[in-house]
């Protein structure tokens, strides 16, 4: 081992440390943003080590350096800004179409290996299988990543799509994969393979994500982030170089680890999500149990609301997607600061997977500075709802619904908010159409529950004013 | 098999061993901002675009390397940079003198 190649090596390897590391310490919200800057760290040594050895070997054409930086400024410019720009309601989206060019990134660097290593050579295994797998999940990663970005931002429908025959299509996808990569192993040399191998790996990313409803995209998601977490170790195996080995492999674990911890979250399995068609019926759903829609409900006007609120000791807010998709943050908090400033205790009762991710609910109202130590976990929430006088849940559904702690249901064992245990519940709500898992809501009938339909933004505006009313 | 695929195959799997370890109990606060944070990690792919920018010798390896460097550069910056503006609203300093005493807090 040369001097240099030896010193890479062990830079190479603190910069994995510094991954490990990272991650660890993201683990708590007080050092998990250090967590972050010392993974960062570790990514700068690592760049800036391949740049020594590149200048070293000597080996760059001019052409090569212009089209290397001419890509990496491009992409820092849109990934930074993007980055910068984004409104926190988006982020899921964001992560997914960084993911996305991750997973292209490592097939690229996969195609660029194959053919420039296979003319006329014969390959060993240990060169074509790692690359076969990195071409193959990278290209499954990136148009995956991409349907699943399009559908949490809209702009492929959310709903799951499927056509006649789908099905065959994806098992044809599926051959030509294994087709095509026993080909290329077998006769390295050949360029079609490696095109065939490509272009069917991209149909079924395609095909597995378009069948998934968007509730359960983030699940997905974070899947495919392990996918390509794995292919870029195997681009790892493909370059030889350790480090794309440890930080893949890293990542490859994590996400399996989080996708598990959401999946478990919605009540959920893996395998389940990834067959598809869940979350289609936004109303129309008569299946399961309480099916039919309940006739005794108690409406409710801002005025009354604002009232409850002003006379409450303690009241809890329980935030739901309908919130962060009604871009209500700002007034859930104007809210909770008039009350907290007249003397009341106000907390919020946050569901692992509120909102579109798990702890996306977090960022959220973070973005609106609600304190940390307002923010109460489920367990912790669950200990409070007894003591609570107003429970006032906004835009959430299927993770209040008490049918989750009876059997022979699609929410059967969910983890949910004991909601229905506090005094007063009041449920800002624009219909009553059932949640994503297509169950009616018994807690809307209950004693204590009055309804108040509306929009999460102009009922907490109104909300708001009634409440201001009756503190002065 | 060769010395260095052995080698090789031996950091992966003690990292995913690794991967599995230090992920396990992660608050679920904290799953966003972990899983853009990884996201990001997998980033390191850039490395593997500087190595084929220095082997590429015609224009068709000269684009596929563009396009690497692009990908994995957004990958990368745009990865580190949501991540941070994340966690950076969880520990903001709260400097609001009305914010400071919340009454009722146990």
């Amino acid at each position: 081992m040369s001097l240099l190649k030896t010193i890479a090596s062990l830079i190479y390897l603190l910069s994995a440390v510094c991954y490990v590391m990272g991650v660890h310490m993201m683990r708590s919200p007080k050092t998990a943003r250090n967590g972050n800057l010392l993974s960062g760290l570790g990514m700068a040594m690592a760049v800036v080590m391949i740049l020594i050895e590149i200048i070293a070997k000597g080996q760059i054409t001019l052409i090569g350096w212009t089209v290397l930086f001419a890509g990496l400024l491009i992409g820092i410019l849109y990934g930074v800004i993007k980055a910068r720009k984004v409104p926190m309601t988006d982020v899921p989206q964001l992560v997914s179409l960084f993911n996305a060019v991750g997973g292209g990134a490592a097939a690229t660097i996969g195609i660029f290996d194959y053919t420039h290593e296979a003319l006329g050579t014969s390959l060993s295994l240990a060169f074509s299988i790692p690359v076969l797998l990195d071409i193959i999940i990278g290209g499954i990663t990136f148009s995956g990543s991409l349907i699943a970005t399009g559908k949490l931002s809209g702009h492929v429908p959310g709903k799951p799509i499927s056509f006649p025959g789908d099905k065959l299509i994806n098992g044809l996808a599926v051959l030509a994969i294994i087709v095509a990569g026993v080909w290329m192993i077998g006769f390295p040399s050949a360029y079609w393979p490696m095109v065939l191998a490509l272009c069917a790996s991209l149909i079924f990313g395609l095909l597995m994500t378009l069948p998934i409803g968007g509730a359960d995209m983030p699940v997905v998601v974070s899947l495919l982030n392990a996918f390509t977490g794995l292919a870029v170790a195997f681009a790892g195996f493909v370059i030889d170089n350790q480090v794309l080995i440890i930080a893949g492999a890293l990542v490859g674990a994590a996400g399996t680890i989080l996708t598990l911890q959401m999946a478990e979250a919605m009540n959920r399995s893996v395998a389940n999500i990834i067959a598809g068609g869940f979350g289609s019926g936004d109303s129309d759903s008569s299946t399961g149990a309480g099916a039919e829609v309940p006739t005794n409900i108690k409406k409710t006007t801002p005025d009354d609301v604002g009232m409850q609120l002003a006379y409450a000791h303690n009241v809890m807010i329980v935030p739901g997607y309908g919130l962060a998709a009604a871009q209500a943050q700002h007034e859930v908090a104007e809210l909770a600061k008039l009350l907290t400033d007249a003397g009341i205790n106000v907390n919020y009762a946050i569901h692992p997977v509120a909102g579109r991710m798990p702890g996306h609910m977090n960022v959220l109202l973070a973005d609106v500075n609600v304190p940390y130590d307002q923010m109460k976990q489920l367990d912790e929430a669950n200990s409070m709802f007894e003591n609570t006088d107003v429970s006032l849940v906004i835009g959430a559904n299927d993770v209040t619904n008490p049918l989750a702690r009876e059997k022979g249901n699609a929410i059967s064992g969910m983890p949910i908010l004991d909601v229905d245990k506090s005094k007063s519940v009041v449920v800002i709500k624009r219909s009553m159409s059932t949640g994503y898992a297509g169950v009616q809501n018994p807690l809307f009938s209950e004693d204590q529950t009055s309804m108040m339909f509306s929009d999460a933004k102009k009922g907490l505006q109104e909300i708001i004013a009634a409440t201001k009313g009756y503190l002065d | 098999m060769s010395q260095e695929l052995y080698t090789n195959l031996a950091i992966f799997v003690l990292s995913l061993l690794v991967g599995f370890e230090v992920m396990s109990k992660i608050p679920s606060t904290l799953q966003t901002p972990m899983m853009s944070g990884a996201n990001a990690i997998h980033g390191v792919v850039v490395v593997g675009a500087f190595v084929i920018a220095a082997e590429a010798s015609n224009w068709y390896f000269y684009l596929l390397a563009f396009l690497a460097a692009f990908f994995a550069a957004v990958n990368v910056a745009g990865g580190y940079t949501v991540t941070d503006r994340m966690l950076g609203m969880f520990n903001r300093p709260k400097k609001q003198p009305n914010d400071s005493d919340k009454g009722g807090d146990k």
